[in-house]
């Protein structure tokens, strides 16, 4: 291969353009940076690319997975633990890599939750409340180094450039009526207030209320009225076409980087995206402090160098932990030492819930929104007490309309119905407007032996090693899972289902292949400690201090709630730390 | 001396006196010593030291005569690098390079050269189509031209194209525009300091809207000032300030939110003005677009009667109704009242009752976008509706839209819209 050519210098980097790289590039050109995105998928622009005179192709984009990056450009191995021999994922359910400008922002469903107070701190949380007696050996349960009301600021500023729908339970210290009276704090209400509710909401809105508890409407990314975010791009309002996880949103409705930051940022001369462009290292100086630049291939196979003074990594949470190992960025995590950072703190979410069946029932499901949904958060992180429980942790469990399609909605039959002929259709025919979902979306917590590193055997197209998954869920967030499964059932039984079949994914081995969540964090952790997190509190690397790393990746555990909002505050917080310490001081923002 | 002599003497004179005043008037026509003012010695692309507030003035000098509109093209063309094509019902022309590149830009003209092509049509290589707004550049003070000099003298050279033409016989004999410009062109002489209203000089010589808001007659030439034009397959609107057509019902305001945004309550530009307003309005001060604002209100509008509209039960509204709850209200919502700056509000627009439907059908059969300005940078796009929407449901929801909600007007045919779609080679429905 011919050697690479190189590009001019730039100020800063960032290898993948989705929300964490456009909010980053939003902010440091603002501030006059120059900047080059490097994105590995193509250019996807709302009205070209997903028009509202098209209707939504289920079968390309859902079921064939038309937005995600292919498995032949890079997949996963995975094994449950670390004595099995890894295999590769060959079709994606958990995993969704975005493979557009836009990144995984542009096919989200658009739940836009703020993690609990409690998830930022769990490390301490736990020791004074409970000190061990709840929890489960291997548990890695850290602080994150910053703090809900630290991080308050950038969730606000993500919700008002997402547009976020909702009611809040909880600003400037006054209890809000409507909201989730166990959220932090908020600075303000909302940017636009909540979406509608369908039947199906407010039955579940009804009769959780009636057992006492809190019910709310979600924080959604599908928005309720027309908006204006602060960088003067414009939104419509929700059609609640029920078409949002998996599909780009053609009406400007759905929160995501061509919605709500692109249109600003591409008019600016100091901003570049290259797209189609795989970036395949990270460079670092001889003495392996600092980074250089990145090494990337374009889709004719030309090799490129991209010098930078600042390399922004926000590549999505698998490839992050995969370019830092590639990079030689950071020390392996060795599960058996419990040495070395990048790899550690991998986590995904615990899942359990029902699935109820009534009758005589009208629920129109084709009226939905990827976040369209009640949820009582009385379960979720430590808004109870788990004294004798035997675990930590919880779940939100929420009554969502997300829509009614027609494929997925095939499976919505109670089991045992047959998987084809008259019976099925019947069922089908009969179960459509009868059928609802209670689900319990769980936090996950990190564990000695769940990690991920680079595959020894399995490698992608240009010979690099693919990174290797090893997880299975711990007896902790299994028995949340089957303790929130009991909610669950308890509600689907007070709402007045006539069937109820519940579900539990951390019932067996967890597999890729059980499409219940997908949200998978760590890897690249943040915390105060560089020997337990890759990160410091800024998303800086601990040991190359001018590479940033954004995302989930940098979770130390996995609330009860959708990562974006989280996701978007950490990007928000770490780029105003580059513009007003790190550009002047170059070096680690937090000593070591 | 036979009567035939005597006769043929008499035409001979009446020939030669017909010839004299020809002569005459088209030495008139074609006069130009207004550019005497110019210097004639200095080539473009000399070095020169350029005044930098010269140049910065004349920036907004082409700014607001939106040079890069034609000689711009788009989709990344080099800045005033020419390559643009625009069609007229005569055929295509090409627009020229007027960077300062020797060969084929203007570095070799002098100042001189420049003044009597932008105010009069004659570049040094040959006769300008009208395309060239020359008509309305005429009256360019000598000092915005000084300053536009600089300006273009400033850029840095890059090889385009000279400014060729896809026209058949006869109009690609340039020399015809001598006789164009006898019928048509008004060889006003420059506007001089405080003489013309600035709202005035910004609308009709700098923005030459004229060019595209003022109806052509067979010949290309004017016809009816501001009250409305079709070209390019696009119904340039009426600007005076009738309620039916017009600008009756916009504030100061909203033409100047228009022109700085590209949107307003009422309206989202599209087609050719959407680059009018990316390229030029968009960039000029507040107190300019303000002035065009206070020019273009104080334009009397015809005294219009608005029609009934058409029957609510009448088939083609039906028809119309189904099709926009299932096609349109998405955006343009069950009430068509649209999104602000996203999606036009259908209700109550002049726009959508405009006497031409070129911009409806245009629109409905190949989509727009729209404007994308640093005040509103979303440019949310409609898209084509021609491979959905057969020529009868086409028509029947523009007949819905043009007669609902307080619109009224004439019922558009399926005629129309098949005519369209062969115009602008839209798909055929599925």
């Amino acid at each position: 291969m011919a050697a690479p050519k190189t590009r001019a210098k730039v100020d800063a980097v960032i290898v993948g353009l989705g929300w964490s790289g456009s909010l980053m590039a939003e902010e440091l050109t603002r501030a006059g940076l120059r900047v080059v995105a490097v994105e590995r998928g193509k250019w996807r622009d709302t009205a070209t690319d997903v028009p509202p005179s098209v209707d939504m192709d289920e079968l390309r984009w859902d079921r064939r997975r038309g937005m995600m990056q292919p498995q032949a450009v890079e997949t996963v191995t995975f094994r449950n633990t670390p004595t099995q021999k890894a295999l590769p994922v060959r079709e994606w359910n958990c995993f969704q890599f975005g493979w557009n400008v836009g990144g995984a922002g542009t096919h989200w469903a658009g739940m836009t939750w703020r993690f609990n107070p409690w998830d930022f701190e769990v490390g301490t949380r736990v020791r004074q409340r409970y000190g061990t007696r709840e929890t489960t050996p291997g548990l890695q349960l850290q602080d994150w180094g910053i703090t809900y009301d630290e991080i308050e600021p950038f969730y606000d500023r993500f919700e008002k450039i997402a547009g976020t729908s909702g009611t809040a339970g909880m600003v400037g210290g006054q209890k809000r009526p409507g909201g989730n009276p166990f959220e932090g704090n908020r600075t303000a209400e909302f940017p636009t207030p909540a979406l509608k509710d369908s039947r199906w909401m407010s039955m579940f809105r009804k009769t959780t209320a009636e057992m006492g508890y809190s019910p709310f409407t979600i924080p959604a990314g599908n928005i309720s009225t027309a908006y204006t975010n602060p960088l003067g791009v414009r939104m419509g309002p929700c059609t609640y076409c029920g078409y949002c996880e998996m599909f780009g949103c053609g009406n400007w409705s759905k929160s995501s980087p061509q919605a709500c930051i692109l249109p600003a940022l591409t008019r600016r001369d100091n901003f570049e995206v290259i797209s189609e462009t795989e970036v395949l290292r990270v460079n670092l100086a001889a003495d392996g402090k600092t980074a250089t630049g990145v090494t990337m291939i374009d889709a004719k196979g030309n090799l490129w160098e991209q010098p930078a003074d600042i390399v922004v990594i926000s590549a999505y949470q698998i490839d992050n932990v995969r370019l830092m190992l590639l990079s030689g960025i950071g020390t392996p995590y060795d599960y058996k030492s419990g040495m070395g950072t990048i790899g550690r703190g991998y986590a995904y979410q615990t899942i359990s819930g029902a699935s109820l069946f009534f009758e005589n029932e009208r629920f129109n499901p084709f009226i939905g929104g990827g976040a369209l949904g009640v949820q009582i958060d009385d379960w979720n992180a430590d808004n109870f007490d788990h004294s004798g429980l035997g675990f930590i942790g919880g779940a939100g469990i929420m009554g969502f309309s997300t829509g009614g399609r027609p494929i997925g909605m095939a499976d919505a039959v109670p089991q045992g119905t047959p998987r084809w002929g008259s019976a099925w259709k019947r069922a089908y025919r009969d179960n459509y407007q009868n059928a609802a979902t209670i689900f319990n979306q769980g936090t996950s917590f990190a564990h000695r032996d769940v990690f991920v590193d680079l595959d020894p055997a399995y490698k992608d197209r240009h010979g690099q090693a693919l990174l290797r998954v090893t997880f299975d869920y711990n007896e902790n967030d299994r028995r949340m899972a089957k303790f929130t499964m009991d909610k669950a059932a308890e509600i689907g039984r007070k709402v007045g289902a006539k069937h109820i079949e519940t579900f539990n994914s951390a019932a067996g081995a967890n597999t890729p292949y059980d499409q219940r969540s997908t949200h998978t964090t760590g890897g690249a952790i943040i915390g105060a400690d560089p020997a337990t997190s890759a990160l410091n509190r800024f998303n800086q690397s601990w040991d190359v201090h001018n590479v940033f790393v954004m995302g989930a990746s940098s979770f130390p555990n996995n609330g009860g709630y959708n990562p974006t909002a989280t996701v978007g505050a950490l990007a928000l917080h770490s780029a105003k730390a580059i513009i007003e310490r790190y550009v002047d001081e170059r070096k680690p923002l937090v000593a070591a | 001396m036979s009567w035939l002599r005597r006769y043929r003497i008499a035409i001979g004179a009446v020939l030669i006196v017909c010839a004299g005043v020809l002569v005459v008037l088209l030495m008139r026509n074609g006069d130009t010593s207004a550019d005497m003012v110019a210097d004639d010695t200095a080539k473009a692309a000399d070095k020169a030291q350029l005044d930098p507030k010269a140049i910065e003035r004349g920036r907004a000098v082409a700014v607001a005569a939106d040079c890069a509109a034609c000689h711009t093209r788009p989709g990344g063309g080099r800045a005033y690098a020419g390559g643009y094509t625009l069609q007229t019902p005569f055929g295509d022309i090409l627009s020229s390079n007027i960077t300062p590149d020797r060969a084929t830009g203007i570095g070799d003209w002098t100042e001189r050269d420049f003044f009597r092509a932008v105010r009069h049509g004659r570049s040094p290589r040959h006769m300008l189509y009208p395309a060239m707004p020359y008509p309305s550049y005429v009256r360019i003070s000598d000092a915005d031209m000084h300053d536009m000099w600089s300006y273009f003298r400033s850029l840095p050279a890059a090889s385009g194209d000279t400014g060729g033409t896809r026209l058949g016989f006869p109009f690609n004999v340039r020399e015809l525009m001598l006789g164009w410009n006898l019928l048509f062109f008004r060889n006003d002489a420059p506007a001089r300091a405080g003489e013309v209203n600035r709202g005035q000089y910004l609308v009709d010589v700098l923005g030459h809207c004229g060019a595209c808001h003022t109806a052509k007659n067979a010949l290309g030439g004017d016809s009816g000032y501001l009250g409305g034009g079709t070209l390019q397959d696009w119904h340039a609107p009426a600007l005076h300030n009738g309620m039916q057509h017009g600008l009756g019902s916009w504030s100061d305001a909203d033409i100047v939110a228009y022109l700085k945004t590209g949107s307003n309550a009422h309206s989202i530009a599209a087609g050719p003005m959407a680059e009018a307003v990316e390229h030029s309005t968009q960039y000029m001060p507040d107190a300019d677009l303000r002035a065009m604002a206070a020019y273009l209100k104080k334009l009397p509008g015809p005294a219009e009667t608005k029609p009934q509209p058409v029957a609510a039960n009448d088939p083609a509204m039906v028809r119309g109704a189904r099709v926009y709850v299932t096609a349109c209200s998405g955006c343009h919502a069950p009430g068509g009242t649209g999104i602000a700056g996203m999606a036009t509000r259908l209700a109550d627009n002049p726009a959508i009752r405009a006497p031409d439907t070129a911009s409806l059908t245009h629109v409905l059969m190949t989509g727009s976008r729209a404007a994308a300005t640093d005040a509103n940078p979303t440019a949310a796009g409609m898209p084509g509706f021609a491979w959905k929407l057969s020529d009868a449901d086409a028509a029947a929801v523009l007949t819905y839209v043009r007669n609902t909600w307080g619109n009224a007007a004439p019922a558009v045919s399926a005629g129309d819209v098949a005519k369209a779609r062969r115009a602008l080679k839209a798909r055929k429905p599925m």
